[in-house]
């Protein structure tokens, strides 16, 4: 009793005098460092390859050194100018200096871009005053506002300084209220942009209702079948389930094709419907490049993420909780609701969640049958990364989208709990 | 005609009831049944005996091939088991997981559109009944077997059903746990009256717990009567091997003698007398059963009428009696037990020792050389 308590309090020592806790580091060391080794290739993989160029792509979206590289004078002095009046002759003279090197280095082009982003047509005045300017000599000039206000008259209206101000701070939030149909104007607060400029919100509002209408359609058509080779004896239902695995070992090109060939207006379902009459010729269904062709494809493709959870979770089902359910007095469809479908609820959300977020992110196949109205936001984003070449604005995208995917999971974690997912 | 129940109504009747699952082979051949209200009955066999089949095809699970099986008097081939009012204890007790112990208890009366306070009333009474009164909040998971067994007898019981059906519900206890189970379950039938149409394989569970025993084989029940006359009279020489332990010797019957004995001359040549039981002529194969602590060893002269030698093989000391195997007539697993008393005589192994036994003690059954267990 005594010599424990003693020992407690004092730090426990092996034999030879050593602080056990320094001896048994000393002798797990080897183990851990081997342990190291073994996953250290595949750390760096996953650094090099994904978490760098998300991180790269995300940081894209609100970050922006391009001006304040070129401004580096006038973003030294701007900051003090409180943006009620004109600024100080101090900001002319280092923004008139800071102009003419970047016109001597041909940057001035850039920022006269971005500037006329934020206040439109302001970039014909960077340009015509850069020229100018490029022949500047400081020992000539001893007011700068007047000598810019000289060249254009616009130097000396206030809103063209807010804007200069606004862009020489790195972070720049504009992308991101673009991608949800807003703007910031020259002051920094948010504005929403005009009627016919606005498409992001509605497109992420159709991913969002189309994604859940896909899953919705695989869980109505996964469950029943899932149900039924659950139940089936094992050799069969093995047989069953490589069917509905072998569009996985088919090309995601090659199925996107097939509906295409299938759902076309002059496509084979087409003609059938026509051939028996329930249709006339020249009122053929469209049911291809648009909504209803992405949803039909989407639910094709992801079908075997849902009724492999379904189906993993329901043969563990034993049938004998359904009998006891029976011989306690339940009919077939109430033992069925209260007994059997909870019993299925982490298949049910294993597979909504996984089908859910594949379809949100999905490109391909909207691509391929979506026409116009059957894109969804990860079209655009490709469209902004390959077309427009506006990876800011495809990085604000791609990040909104993220966290849309990481709020699904939160709610799932918090309804369902991610203990419980089931996923085969 | 059903083999009639011991004494009061008639609760459960099979008349007639055949079972095939493929259409070539019958599970259960010809089943006539009568089960008595309020009687333990106990289905006893080896496993694809039968048992199990007639078991759910009582609970409903299972069309009845041929046949009719009656509840209360009322044809219940047609009625579906939701309807049956039948409580079921299941092998692997078949508690819901997702719900608490208490909602376990409380279905079967939701289901019967019980209004809440008479819920929970009963829902408490059930758990106490299994002594389980603090264990309402928790879920099955967080039960130990034995536990979860209660809790599935509970349920089976608050419906206030008149007959419970249980299927090996202690199979998957350990060998104490199940003792102790046996004598509950015996109790609460006992308290609550209700009739208990019991599944084991296990025959000592059955010995301990039922009125009657039924033992089935290959879909035929061998023989329906208590576990006394099942132990000391069994009917044929499957009951007999399947019941406690047995000594057979083979032989042909020479003659059937008065007083419903017979004369039988064993393989190996001696003649012995024996009650006749399941042989009917002379020519007749049979079996002789003789249960190992009828057999006397080193009789006095003149107390038993029957005696042969034997050599001792392997002597097992277990305390009260010492375990002795044989050969006896050409076979090799006789076992007698030597009652470990004052002054008993010395056994070795390897000697030659007479044995003998009582002509009452000796059964003359059919010969069945098919799988026991």
């Amino acid at each position: 009793m005594v010599d424990a308590t003693v020992q407690q309090s004092q730090v426990a020592l092996t034999d030879d005098g050593i602080p056990l806790k320094t001896k048994l580091a000393r002798a797990t060391r080897r183990q851990k460092l081997r342990a190291l080794g073994l996953v250290l290739p595949l750390v760096l993989f996953v650094l090099i390859t994904f978490v760098y160029p998300i991180g790269d792509m995300l940081i894209r979206g609100f970050y922006d050194p391009l001006v304040s590289e070129v401004l580096v004078r006038t973003g030294d002095v701007i900051d003090e100018w409180d943006g009620t009046d004109l600024p100080s002759e101090e900001v002319y003279e280092a923004f008139s200096l800071d102009l003419q090197e970047a016109a001597a280095a041909r940057d001035h082009g850039k920022f006269a871009l971005r500037l006329n982003f934020i206040l439109p047509g302001t970039r014909s005045l960077i340009m015509s005053t850069g020229r100018k300017a490029k022949n500047l000599d400081p020992a000539e000039i001893d007011n700068y506002q007047a000598y810019l206000v000289d060249i254009n008259d616009e130097w000396g209206e206030r809103e063209v300084w807010a804007a200069i101000k606004r862009l020489t701070n790195p972070i720049q939030l504009d992308y991101y209220a673009n991608a949800i149909d807003m703007r910031i104007d020259v002051d920094g607060s948010f504005v929403s942009q005009a009627e016919e400029q606005r498409i992001y919100l509605t497109l992420y509002w159709r991913t969002l209702w189309m994604s859940a209408l896909v899953m919705g359609l695989c869980l109505l058509l996964a469950y029943p079948l899932s149900y039924w080779l659950s139940v089936l004896p094992l050799r069969l239902s093995n047989l069953l389930l490589i069917m509905v695995l072998l569009p996985f070992w088919t090309s995601l090109l090659v199925r996107t094709t097939a509906w295409i060939s299938l759902l076309q207006e002059q496509g084979i379902i087409n003609d059938v419907l026509v051939g028996i009459g329930l249709l006339d010729d020249d009122s053929r269904v469209r049911m291809i490049y648009n909504e209803a062709g992405t949803i039909i494809a989407m639910t094709h493709i992801l079908l075997p993420f849902m009724v492999l959870p379904l189906f993993s979770v329901m043969r563990t089902i034993p049938p004998s909780y359904m009998r006891a359910a029976r011989s306690l007095g339940a009919n077939q469809v109430y033992a069925y609701v209260k007994i059997y479908m909870p019993l299925t609820l982490p298949g049910v959300a294993a597979g909504s969640l996984l089908v859910f977020i594949l379809s949100i992110g999905y490109y391909i196949t909207p691509a391929l049958v979506g026409g116009q109205r059957g894109q969804l936001i990860s079209n655009l984003i490709a469209t902004h990364i390959q077309l427009t070449q506006n990876w800011s604005l495809a990085a604000a995208l791609g990040a909104i989208l993220l966290a849309g995917v990481l709020i699904c999971y939160w709610m799932y974690n918090k309804l369902i709990g991610v203990d419980n997912l089931k996923l085969g | 005609m059903a083999e009639g129940a011991a004494n009061g109504e008639i609760a459960v009747r099979f008349d007639g009831v055949q079972k095939s699952y493929d259409g070539e082979i019958l599970v259960v051949k010809d089943l006539n049944l009568d089960i008595a209200r309020g009687e333990f009955l106990t289905m006893l066999g080896p496993s694809g005996s039968g048992k199990t089949t007639c078991l759910m095809m009582l609970a409903g699970f299972e069309p009845a091939t041929h046949g009719e099986i009656f509840l209360n008097d009322r044809p219940i081939n047609n009625v579906p088991p939701h309807r049956r009012e039948i409580g079921m204890v299941f092998q692997n007790y078949a508690l819901f997981p997702h719900m608490t112990v208490a909602e376990n208890l409380a279905f079967p009366l939701i289901v019967r559109k019980m209004n809440q306070t008479d819920v929970d009333a009963k829902v408490k009474r059930a758990l106490e009944m299994v002594e389980m009164p603090a264990f309402g909040g928790r879920r099955p998971a967080q039960l130990s077997g034995g536990q979860q067994q209660r809790v599935a007898v509970a349920r089976a019981l608050v419906f206030e059903p008149e007959l419970v059906l249980m299927d090996e519900p202690l199979g998957a206890l350990d060998k104490q746990l199940r003792e102790q189970m046996q004598y509950e379950i015996k109790h609460i039938h006992e308290s609550l009256g209700v009739t208990v149409v019991y599944v084991t394989h296990d025959q000592s569970e059955a010995l301990t717990m039922s009125n009657r025993i039924a033992v089935f084989n290959d879909g035929v029940i061998q023989q329906l009567s208590s576990p006394e006359t099942l132990y000391e009279l069994p009917d044929n020489s499957f009951v007999a091997q399947f019941i406690g332990e047995n000594n057979k010797l083979e032989g042909v019957v020479e003659s059937i003698d008065k007083d419903d004995t017979c004369t039988v001359k064993l393989d190996s040549g001696q003649v012995v007398k024996s009650l006749k039981i399941n042989v009917n002529q002379k020519g007749d194969r049979t079996m002789l059963s003789l249960r190992p602590e009828r057999v006397v060893i080193e009789p006095k002269k003149g107390e038993v009428p029957n005696i042969l030698e034997g050599t001792i093989e392997e002597l097992i000391y277990l305390g009260d009696h010492i375990r002795t195997r044989m050969t006896v007539a050409g076979h090799n697993d006789f076992i007698v037990k030597v009652p470990n008393t004052y002054g008993h005589k010395p056994l070795k192994e390897g000697s030659v020792s007479k044995i003998g036994w009582q002509t009452q003690d000796c059964r003359a059954l059919d010969y069945y050389t098919g799988p026991i267990e």
